[in-house]
């Protein structure tokens, strides 16, 4: 009984470090493609294509490792994160298309650019997560 | 959902964490649980029931 206990909450821990990993190498191969080019490569397009295709693979990685990651918690754990996982889906299509038109029909003054509905989308699964650990606390 | 998690424990003298343990979950899991926040899924509700040697609705009641 007590390895099981141990299993459990080794396993957990085990999947959340590689999520923490594998989001690591994917922020840090975004950056080798965005920076790259111009500091690095000198706008080298062969070694520009391979680090998009790398920064991908890793993208496609990150997303298996955070489904087995949401699979290893308990049922509770798992309803906190759906739940976050769902406002921030429903926020970031109502708020992306709000922000597309405004810019689309010139209300706005600068480009809506796709960076702005990601810190959207991380301000509000930080904060639907929080909120949902602190209403079944 | 009522449940009787909160009694069954203090008969047999286990804390929350080590229930949540024993059954593999998070002990925040089973707070919310006894405090009929949170309804356990059906496989979670087995464990509890099998720890306890009791059926699933000698613990669990419908509140209907």
């Amino acid at each position: 009984m007590e390895a099981k206990q141990n299993n459990w909450h080794s396993e957990l821990k085990k999947n959340t470090k590689a999520l923490a990993v594998w989001t690591f190498l994917w922020v840090f191969t975004l950056a080798f493609v965005a920076f790259g080019p111009k500091f690095i490569w000198n706008e080298n397009k062969i070694i520009t294509i391979v680090m998009i295709i790398i920064n991908t693979l890793v993208g496609v990685g990150m997303i298996w490792i955070n489904r087995k990651h949401l699979n290893s918690q308990d049922p509770l754990q798992r309803k906190i994160s759906m739940d976050a996982m769902a406002i921030t889906l429903g926020i970031t299509l109502i708020v992306g298309i709000s922000y597309s038109m405004l810019d689309i029909t010139n209300l706005i003054s600068f480009n809506a650019e796709i960076s702005h509905l990601v810190f959207v989308m991380g301000i509000t699964y930080l904060i639907a997560m929080l909120i949902g650990n602190a209403r079944y606390k | 959902m009522k449940n009787r998690i909160k009694v069954l424990r203090a008969e047999q003298n286990i804390t929350q964490a080590e229930l949540a343990n024993r059954v593999e979950v998070s002990r925040q899991t089973i707070n919310a649980i006894e405090k009929g926040k949170f309804d356990p899924s059906l496989p979670l509700a087995f464990k509890i029931a099998r720890l306890f040697n009791l059926k699933i609705e000698d613990i669990f009641q419908d509140e209907d």
